[in-house]
């Protein structure tokens, strides 16, 4: 299997798949017929097969490509979409999702008459009432089992955390009730809940408030864990995290609710279980989520200055690791940085390390070398924050080395 | 119990004794039809709390009454053979029995129908019964076989029954309240017109998402009614020990409360209706059921250590659910001795056959390690390295 990236959209090309992959094309060539071909459309796997497709009105757009310059990092094929920052589009997902499904419904802290704490569900209480978009109490482990216990019965609720680090109240019925009760019952009850909220290093909010609970989250068996880094997945990955059967943690990082970038107008959703190829390369595969992904796009420009030809990769899928993708990477770079906020210990990184070592061990030319933030609180001074997480000249540094 | 029906069978002499059983023999009717209205009158008060109690004047039926006796025999027989399987080792872990409390199951499911939702913590075996679970499944879950309500992979506490609307079955003590208010939630949303019981013992009304889940419970008029089935010992501690305030129904201040005598299944099942029609005009209600468990905590706990054998013994004799339905349904004259120990044959001959098919049932095939960790759809395979099925083999 030669490339990994490919363009799956429009119906004619599921015909003539296996003639028209060109690794080295990023720009899409059928711009205006896609919009004239809306209806009919097809739904390819990155791997190239096709998935048969029910559902009539979605796109399911696999693997975005970026172009090679810095512009948004994924993009449809029509040109004219609509600007947006993230937090808009992350509210776009969900509107259109609420009007789409009466069962979906959102519960949460200021979520309604406050318009949400970070502005993504403005303006959803006054359309949809206050009963689809609930005021909670602030009582964490009751209202997300109060969520849990609804999409037991067919809801799809939507359980916002202020904080995600406020969502550790909630632990005990995440684990236990959220992750488990679909095994424990032998397949009785499915639970479609989809838990969100910000986490992550910010601007001197103070150890608390600077969170990052992928790491407590990922051993959950049952749960599925997307982090979102752009105004055009997080629409994709919201509303696919509402339309799985199984439950979703969605992971928002504090500072990057106001991106702005151009997404398209009509409706799309992404796989949860995909990684994004950020910029396709050939010296080293950089793996990276969130907020870091934008560190290691300002390292890249250096390095590429540099003359080092980096392949960025946004994993996007913390649980389950789209190892396919990563590992078609490995397979052709045979070095990999891994750059995440996570902590160091038992981190996403730490997880992701033990992954790649296991699967594709005889492709690697170097060890894996992980780039986290330190195991301390965060703490308030900017400049020790500034030191907690990685910076790009850490980035720069650790890709000269490697590639030595 | 004070009866508003006249005893109909006189006591003459010892000549007309024999000359009346023969007749009246002759001319009762078959006990499990009858379906003229019975109103009996419980033997404690209720106690209310910010409401009204419901009147004392229960009404039932012949059919109803023996249909208690029948299933409440059914559980307690069920409840003992698991005791027996737990000591032959055939069913492992945790066992909590809920031998004793078998009138607040099946008083609760008198008074409402399959569409209104149960949840419970883990002594959820009657309850999962009372649903309309059969005993095979129980036996089959208990053992870890496949023919078990949970496919075996839930166990003891992991009893569910979705389309009679019970949702389980929780380990973890008091995390199944803050689901139920969701039951409730869902039940408002969906503008079903029923209601949700949300189960916990006298251990877990100590936990605070218990008063989480009430105030939101009274504040958007859930639909939700939490039963506390105090049967006196959170594990081995007494409820004076753990509770500052033993007075559960009081606990939701501003939420009703009301005390039920929790052996009394008529008792039991006057309070659900009451509790039933006041959740969905008026919005939650606790109920404190006053009950007992005859065993330990569970089958590790020997149940003597925190309490005298004296004590079991006296609750048993005195207010033994069971036996209770049995004094009235003699009393009524609905039955006699003979046919309520026939029925007591009958479950026990039922219940062991349940055991012996539940022993066939074949233990889960290797590849249910990985079934049902995820549902299988849009958005949710689980990749190995090239994107196949995860497919592991076990040694």
């Amino acid at each position: 299997m030669a490339a990994a990236i490919f363009q799956g959209f429009g119906a004619s090309t599921a015909l003539s798949l296996s003639k028209s992959i060109d690794s080295k094309r990023v720009k899409l060539p059928f711009g205006r017929s896609l919009s004239e071909r809306r209806a009919s459309f097809v739904v390819v796997g990155s791997d190239g097969r096709l998935v048969s497709d029910s559902s009539r009105a979605r796109k399911l757009v696999t693997n975005a490509v970026a172009t090679k310059a810095d512009s948004a990092a994924s993009t449809s094929a029509s040109k004219p979409g609509h600007e947006l920052l993230l937090f808009e589009a992350l509210q776009e997902g969900l509107e259109e999702e609420m009007d789409r499904d009466p069962h979906v419904c959102v519960m949460g802290e200021d979520v309604g008459h406050y318009g949400g704490s970070y502005k993504v569900t403005k303006g959803l209480a006054k359309k949809f009432g206050d009963l689809r978009v609930l005021d909670t109490p602030i009582a964490e482990n009751s209202f997300t089992g109060m969520g849990i216990g609804a999409a037991m019965t067919g809801l799809r609720p939507i359980v916002e955390g202020m904080n995600m680090g406020f969502l550790l109240l909630a632990y005990n019925q995440i684990s236990n009730n959220c992750g488990m009760l679909h095994y424990t019952s032998g397949g009785q009850f499915k639970i479609p809940i989809v838990i969100r909220g910000p986490g992550g290093v910010g601007r001197q909010l103070g150890a608390e408030h600077s969170q990052r609970l992928e790491s407590y989250f990922q051993s959950i068996p049952g749960i599925q864990m997307v982090a979102c880094s752009t105004p055009y997945n997080a629409k994709g990955l919201m509303k696919a995290a509402i339309r799985s059967d199984n439950p979703v943690i969605l992971f928002e990082h504090v500072l990057l609710y106001n991106l702005k970038e151009r997404i398209p107008d009509e409706e799309y959703v992404l796989s949860l279980e995909e990684a994004e190829m950020v910029r396709p390369g050939e010296h080293v595969t950089i793996l990276t989520y969130s907020r870091m992904r934008y560190h290691v796009m300002q390292a890249a420009k250096t390095l590429v200055n540099k003359g080092y030809d980096p392949e960025v990769i946004d994993i996007r899928s913390l649980k389950p690791f789209d190892l396919y993708t990563i590992g078609n990477s490995v397979k052709k770079t045979h070095r990999v940085l891994i750059v995440e906020e996570c902590m160091r210990t038992g981190g996403i990184g730490a997880s992701l390390t033990a992954a790649i070592n296991e699967n594709f061990h005889d492709y690697l030319d170097a060890p894996i070398v992980c780039l986290s933030s330190q195991d301390v609180p965060t703490p308030y001074a900017g400049t020790l924050e500034e030191w907690t997480v990685v910076q790009p000249a850490q980035i720069v540094t650790a890709v000269e080395q490697l590639c030595q | 119990m004070a009866l508003s029906r006249a005893a109909s069978s006189p006591s003459h002499g010892g000549l007309l004794k024999p000359l009346a059983a023969a007749i009246s023999a002759s001319f009762r009717r078959p006990i499990s039809t009858d379906a003229t209205p019975i109103t009996v009158e419980t033997s404690v008060p209720f106690t209310a709390h910010n409401c009204e109690a419901p009147s004392r004047t229960v009404e039932t039926t012949a059919q109803e009454l023996v249909g208690f006796f029948r299933i409440m025999a059914l559980m307690r027989r069920m409840e003992i053979a698991a005791d027996s399987l737990y000591k032959a080792k055939l069913i492992r872990g945790f066992c909590h029995l809920y031998d004793g409390q078998e009138a607040v199951a099946i008083g609760m499911e008198a008074a409402i129908t399959k569409k209104d939702s149960i949840i419970t913590a883990y002594r959820d075996h009657c309850t999962f019964l009372g649903r309309g679970g059969t005993l095979l499944e129980v036996f089959s879950e208990l053992m870890g076989r496949q023919a078990g309500c949970s496919k075996g992979k839930g166990g003891s506490m992991h009893f569910y029954r979705k389309e009679a609307g019970f949702y389980g079955g929780h380990g973890i003590v008091g995390a199944q309240i803050p689901l139920g208010i969701g039951l409730a939630f869902a039940q408002k949303y969906k503008k079903d017109e029923s209601v949700s019981f949300a189960l916990y013992g006298d251990g877990a009304a100590n936990q605070g998402q218990l008063f989480e889940a009430l105030n939101m419970a009274a504040l958007w008029d859930l639909p939700a009614i939490l039963v506390c089935e105090n049967n006196h010992y959170g594990m081995g501690t007494a409820e004076w020990r753990a509770a500052k305030s033993p007075a559960y129904y009081k606990r939701g201040d501003y939420v009703p409360g009301l005390k039920v005598d929790g052996m009394d299944a008529l008792a039991v099942k006057q309070a659900c209706k009451f509790a039933k029609e006041h959740a969905l005009k008026n919005g939650p209600i606790i109920l404190e059921m006053d009950t007992y468990r005859y065993h330990g905590h569970s089958m590790s706990d020997p149940g003597s250590t925190y309490r005298t054998r004296d004590e079991i013994s006296g609750v048993r004799q005195e207010r033994d659910p069971i036996e209770r339905i049995r004094k009235l349904l003699l009393s009524l004259d609905l039955a006699t001795e003979k046919e309520l120990k026939d029925t007591e044959k009958e479950v026990r001959k039922e219940v062991d056959d349940a055991i012996a098919q539940a022993k066939e049932s074949p233990m889960p095939d290797p590849s249910e390690l990985f079934s049902n960790v995820y549902v299988k759809g849009y958005g949710a395979e689980s990749f190995g390295a090239d994107r196949k099925e995860v497919r592991a083999v076990l040694p």
